[in-house]
């Protein structure tokens, strides 16, 4: 058992993976000598070689492209784009050809291939790094979508999308990156992709969030259980697809009001589908509209602003309450 | 005869002007007047000491990440200058130097660099673009921006500024290819500063030289030493006319070497060696300049600390005006401006909502 960071973790994740099945491969712009520019990658070439930590020209679409064929080849390549921002060089070949090839051949060929991204706001960056697109993304069939919220789910979950047969959208909210520190046991902890978890009880009110949000989220919750007497409860979606709507509704159908928030701009984000849900699984218990708390509708702002765009813990409270009141 | 050689037949030609001690090759040395010779060599020593200033203020966590030019200001000012007004000039995000040339503000530039978007002030009348970050994708737009302006019967130019890391974009490619079979008046620079952030050169084409990309799509090309602002100039010069006058493009390779780090987040000395810097140091384009303008007598020590003092004090005034306006800037409505010509009743309703300090922005609270 070690205190990580969430750098650490997903770096202990890439090292035991490496270690265990040699057919994972680590690769993008400056993940070998370099370390990654996050250090996600510190110390993977140095122990497995350049075969198989792989130093690329700069190029998205090359870096995924090439993953696929070496995925289809038998390969579990884990390639990194620097930042979400620059992964829509790379779009094309996520949507055209990752997402439909066992479609396309008829199951014949698979891209067991885990595409890992730093999301998200919160580190005072420069444009395009730090957005929230995850959308983009979770609305292609024939793809997974995971995002961690903290060092042990991190670790977790990879090993998890490293394994999976299909292709993984991994988002890391670099504002947790070093945020804070988590026990992460030595030996191997696989999480699994798909199920939500409850990670406070409640039975008034239901926030829903994931990644760089759930730690506001969670202070938001706290805040209303010492100032109002509220009990929230807090589910967190580690995978947005497939998407776990049955434990939301479940927790909903207890707490009759809910809550989501992203960072995503809220016109078509994630908290749109979410809401529907409800609305279908869970009719007869809202006691008030499904309230999201989101990004505006504009471009992530230059950082001197992006506290203003961030859904703030103060603005998940006053939603909160509008529900409760309603 | 089943094989033979049919091309592509072309050499890649070098230009070197202006040696590492200062000493120049005057036959290939263009005509320069004292005023314009001494502007250049400002704009560069500007641009040297702004790039140190922002670290300063960049460390004590006044303005954020910025990606230093330290090295690369020949490169920038030898090109940027053989361009009119009304050009087009499309750069990247390490363009320090062109922009200075090209009229930005320094006030605007470190009120950009606190993360604010009304940093962003193209000067008036300029063709300037703003940066474009996501790396190798701007030149396509410098191709069209060209290609329109030849449809509309002007023989406006553009430039477009990239490093080595692009070229290997596919982007970079569709960018060489529409300019040559569309005949578009296009000057492409590349400054091949060595590192695409801890990437190598060497690792991101294996190509001899990036200049020979040019080749196969029908292209001119050169490659010049990129740390001597005549051989910039000469090669930028000819390049233009190219472009103006046969509406033809060129790519040209400016050899250089980015002697700081790719931005302030990163720590070069991860991926390469002090020897190697200090190589490269003695290649200063600066120092270079500072020498040849010695000799022609326009320089002196009284002379370089009367402008070091004025370029100082002119930073000063720049961080204090820029303070200034920084202090004063609006909070969260300014979000809101420039999405769209005329913002959505969506947007009015979000930017109300959160102005007011409300919640949530999901039309209830």
């Amino acid at each position: 058992m070690a205190e990580l960071t969430m750098v650490e973790a997903i770096n202990l994740a890439l090292f035991q993976e490496m270690e265990k099945d040699n057919k994972v491969v680590v690769l993008g712009e400056d993940v070998g000598w370099d370390g990654g520019i996050f250090r996600v990658t510190k110390g993977l070439v140095e122990k497995f070689g350049e075969g198989r930590v792989i130093d690329t020209p700069l190029a998205e679409s090359g870096i995924l492209g090439f993953s696929i064929g070496m995925a289809i080849r038998g390969k579990k390549p884990v390639p990194e784009m620097q930042f979400s921002g620059f992964s829509y060089l790379g779009l094309h070949q996520i949507e055209s050809h990752a997402t439909r090839l066992r479609w396309r051949s008829q199951g014949r060929f698979t891209v067991p291939m885990t595409v890992r991204m730093p999301y998200g706001g919160g580190v005072r960056a420069l444009e395009h790094h730090s957005e929230s697109r995850e959308v983009f993304y979770a609305h292609m069939p024939g793809l997974k979508v995971v995002v961690p919220s903290g060092p042990r789910n991190a670790r977790a979950l990879l090993i998890a999308a490293i394994r999976d047969p299909d292709p993984v959208i991994y988002f890391e909210p670099k504002a947790s990156y070093r945020a804070f520190r988590e026990d992460v046991p030595d030996e191997e902890e696989v999480a699994e992709i798909g199920p939500a978890g409850i990670v406070r009880e409640g039975d008034q009110l239901t926030i829903v969030s994931w990644g760089g949000m759930l730690p506001r989220a969670l202070e938001a919750a706290e805040r209303l259980s010492d100032e109002d007497g509220i009990a929230v409860e807090v589910v967190e979606l580690t995978t947005l697809t497939p998407l776990d709507y049955k434990t939301i509704a479940k927790s909903v159908t207890k707490t009759g009001r809910c809550i989501v928030v992203h960072e995503a701009p809220l016109t078509y984000g994630p908290g749109g589908e979410i809401a529907a849900r409800l609305q279908e699984e869970a009719f007869l218990s809202l006691k008030a509209p499904v309230g999201r708390v989101a990004g505006p509708d504009v471009h992530m702002p230059y950082f001197a602003r992006e506290q203003f765009y961030l859904p703030a813990a103060d603005r998940i409270v006053e939603a909160s309450r509008s529900s409760l009141k309603f | 005869m089943p094989r033979t050689v049919i091309g592509p037949g072309t050499d890649i030609p070098y230009l070197s002007i202006l040696d590492e001690d200062g000493g120049l090759d005057d036959e290939l040395a263009p005509e320069f007047t004292d005023d314009l010779l001494l502007k250049g060599f400002r704009m560069m020593l500007l641009a040297r000491r702004f790039d140190e200033r922002r670290l300063k203020l960049q460390r004590s966590g006044r303005i954020g990440t910025f990606a230093p030019v330290n090295g690369q200001e020949a490169a920038q000012v030898g090109t940027i200058s053989t361009i009119r007004e009304d050009d087009w000039f499309v750069p990247s995000y390490r363009e320090t130097a062109a922009n200075l040339w090209r009229g930005s503000d320094l006030a605007d530039m470190l009120v950009f660099d606190a993360g604010y978007n009304e940093g962003v002030v193209i000067p008036e009348g300029a063709r300037n673009f703003p940066n474009a970050v996501p790396v190798g994708t701007q030149m396509l737009q410098a191709v069209g921006i060209g290609y329109a302006a030849r449809q509309e019967g002007s023989d406006e130019i553009a430039m477009t500024y990239f490093g080595d890391g692009a070229t290997s974009q596919g982007d970079f490619h569709e960018s060489l290819n529409f300019a040559s079979v569309f005949n578009c008046p296009v000057v492409f620079i590349c400054q091949n500063n060595q590192y695409a952030i801890s990437v190598p050169r060497s690792r991101q084409t294996y190509s001899q030289t990036i200049a020979q990309k040019a080749i196969a799509y029908g292209m001119e090309c050169i490659q010049v030493d990129g740390n001597d602002i005549f051989a910039c100039f000469v090669a930028a010069n000819e390049a233009v006319s190219r472009a103006r006058e046969q509406s033809r493009p060129t790519l040209i390779e400016c050899i250089t070497y980015r002697l700081e780090m790719h931005t302030t987040a990163d720590d070069p000395t991860r991926y390469r060696d002090k020897e190697e810097v200090e190589k490269w140091k003695k290649r200063d384009p600066i120092t270079r300049f500072d020498r040849f303008l010695r000799y022609r007598d326009l320089l002196d020590d009284d002379k370089l600390n009367a402008l070091e003092t004025e370029i100082s004090d002119t930073i000063d005034d720049a961080w204090k005006e820029a303070e200034e306006r920084i202090e004063k800037a609006d909070g969260a409505k300014a979000m809101f401006a420039h999405i769209l010509k005329e913002e959505t009743a969506e947007q009015m309703r979000q930017k109300k909502q959160i102005t007011n300090g409300h919640g949530g922005i999901s039309g209830y609270g």
